[in-house]
């Protein structure tokens, strides 16, 4: 697997090449769209004028600036749109790291030295951790630029992708009603519920629903109910890829 | 404009009911494309087709399977499937409360705000008990025939909800091997911890802006008009030898600048 996006962090003076991993993956089991026959189908573009299937060199990305009407971007040129300065992950400003409120964060990432950077990278991973701080940095990845926040986790860099301010409702954008007065009873009541109802540690939980489907597959392959074969090759796009492994690898820098 | 609910729940805590609308606090600003036919510049369909003989199967037709092993699918039916949701369920049931610095950041998805739907005095007496006690709730319900866990959390005096990652989803750096190679010494991380103290400061997201998306619709802007301007070429670049050296430089430089400044 490929990382999602390579490039350098930049502390000071100091370039700490990484490659970027998602930290996070679905939980829920991927289905296949099958034929009648139980053969495994493709998703193809088309064109809705000549009814023909499309090659990816046919079509291109379009703003659609009037009805029906786009302005071309390519590749290239969303590429060019960043200033060279903000394709790195330079950064300028460290904040503590529990102070950062959950309302921003989006997705995390996990980044591993590349290009002989270990000694930077552990360097950099003490020196945060040490210090308790988390980086705030804004850069450019495939097309979007990111907000993020660099935690030093365990020895290893992560990088959650934060929302940026414009991105966030008020309780007035919403349309909440004002705040009201309250007894003091009332809220030494919930109080005492609360204090009553506190655990020390976050169990995370399962995905049932998943757990569900898996069962009623090995359900219906042990009765041979609605089991289906098809010959023929072996495709690279169905495999599963095991996240842990190749984060493993990459941090050993294999 | 006030947003619209997308959905009408009640928090259950022991016996007190507390009705609730549901509003995405976020909204997506990301520049959206549309995929064309690049010869008729027409938004292109979407279709299922048998990859040997390209020939359209309709949807009516299509099966879904889960893979056992390389070509080999359980069909799983619409039935079946319908059959996998949760029991519908208007109650956002709280089951626990955590000290807010309990969940790491990892976890949290999606923020919702919730709006009282009745009971006032209620809702806005629990929003003050949770930021007194620096807590947050632990909930569990179904929307749109899917569970949920998530955190429920005050924020200027109202209720939040966010939606949590379940435990297959994330992955933990527990779970993963630190990078090995020489440990950096004692000076060095002395010297990066000196660093890292002059860029201290505070975090305030309104200091942040996207700018990147404003040059793509400024492009855009005068690309529509036949005006597009010559964008450079990119180039790569390279990394730092001496680590030493370098973090010395970077401290005077920074040092310089505060004083300037």
């Amino acid at each position: 697997m490929r990382p999602f996006w390579s490039g350098t962090i930049t502390f000071g003076l100091v370039s700490v090449p990484v490659n970027l991993f998602p930290a996070t993956q679905s939980s829920r089991a991927a289905l296949r769209m099958l034929g009648p026959e139980g053969e495994p189908l493709s998703r193809k573009y088309y064109s809705e004028k000549t009814e023909r299937d499309l090659d990816a060199d046919e079509m291109v990305r379009g703003f659609e600036i009037d009805k029906d009407k786009y302005v071309i971007v390519t590749d290239e040129e969303l590429e060019r749109l960043a200033p060279e300065k903000t394709r790195d992950i330079d950064l300028t400003k460290f904040v503590k790291a529990g102070e950062i409120p959950p309302l921003l964060f989006e997705r995390g990432y996990f980044l591993t030295p590349a290009a002989n950077s270990e000694k930077a990278y552990k360097l950099l991973a003490e020196a945060m951790k040490e210090s308790g701080q988390a980086g705030i940095a804004t850069f450019v990845m495939r097309g979007k630029e990111y907000l993020v926040a660099i935690f030093s986790d365990n020895g290893i860099l992560r990088a959650e992708t934060m929302r940026f301010a414009d991105e966030l409702r008020s309780p007035g954008d919403v349309g909440l009603p004002e705040k009201k007065k309250v007894p003091a009873a009332k809220v030494r009541k919930f109080e005492t519920l609360i204090k009553k109802k506190t655990k020390k540690t976050f169990k995370p939980v399962v995905d049932e629903q998943t757990q569900r489907l898996l069962k009623l597959v090995k359900k219906k392959q042990a009765k041979r109910s609605n089991v289906v074969e098809v010959q023929g090759e072996e495709r690279e796009d169905g495999k599963v890829i095991d996240l842990v492994q190749v984060l493993k690898k990459s941090l050993a820098g294999r | 404009m006030a947003a619209r609910a997308i959905w009408k729940g009640e928090l259950k805590l022991n016996s007190t009911k507390i009705p609730v609308k549901l509003y995405s606090a976020v909204t997506d600003r990301t520049v959206r494309f549309n995929i064309l036919d690049d010869k008729h510049r027409m938004r292109v369909k979407q279709h299922m087709v048998e990859p040997d003989s390209g020939d359209e199967v309709p949807t009516e037709q299509i099966q879904k399977g889960y893979e056992i092993e390389p070509g080999r699918f359980v069909i799983l039916t619409d039935e079946d499937l319908e059959g996998l949701n949760p029991e519908p369920s208007r109650e956002i049931d709280i089951s626990e409360f955590l000290a807010t610095d309990k969940i790491t950041q990892q976890w949290y998805e999606r923020p919702y705000y919730l709006g009282p739907d009745g009971n006032e005095q209620d809702y806005f007496a629990f929003a003050e008990a949770l930021e007194k006690t620096d807590r947050e709730g632990i909930a569990h319900w179904v929307m749109r025939n899917k569970a949920y866990v998530g955190a429920l959390r005050a924020h200027e005096g109202y209720l939040m909800l966010f939606t949590l990652r379940n435990a297959q989803e994330v992955i933990s750096a527990e779970d993963l091997t630190k990078p090995g190679g020489r440990a950096p010494t004692a000076k060095e991380v002395n010297m990066a911890k000196h660093l890292i103290g002059l860029l201290e400061g505070e975090f305030d997201p309104a200091d942040y802006k996207d700018e990147y998306r404003e040059r793509v619709m400024e492009f855009i802007g005068k690309k529509a008009k036949g005006r597009a301007p010559k964008l450079a070429a990119v180039r790569p670049k390279r990394a730092t030898a001496s680590l030493d050296s370098v973090l010395a430089k970077s401290i005077n430089a920074l040092k310089k600048g505060k004083r300037a400044a």
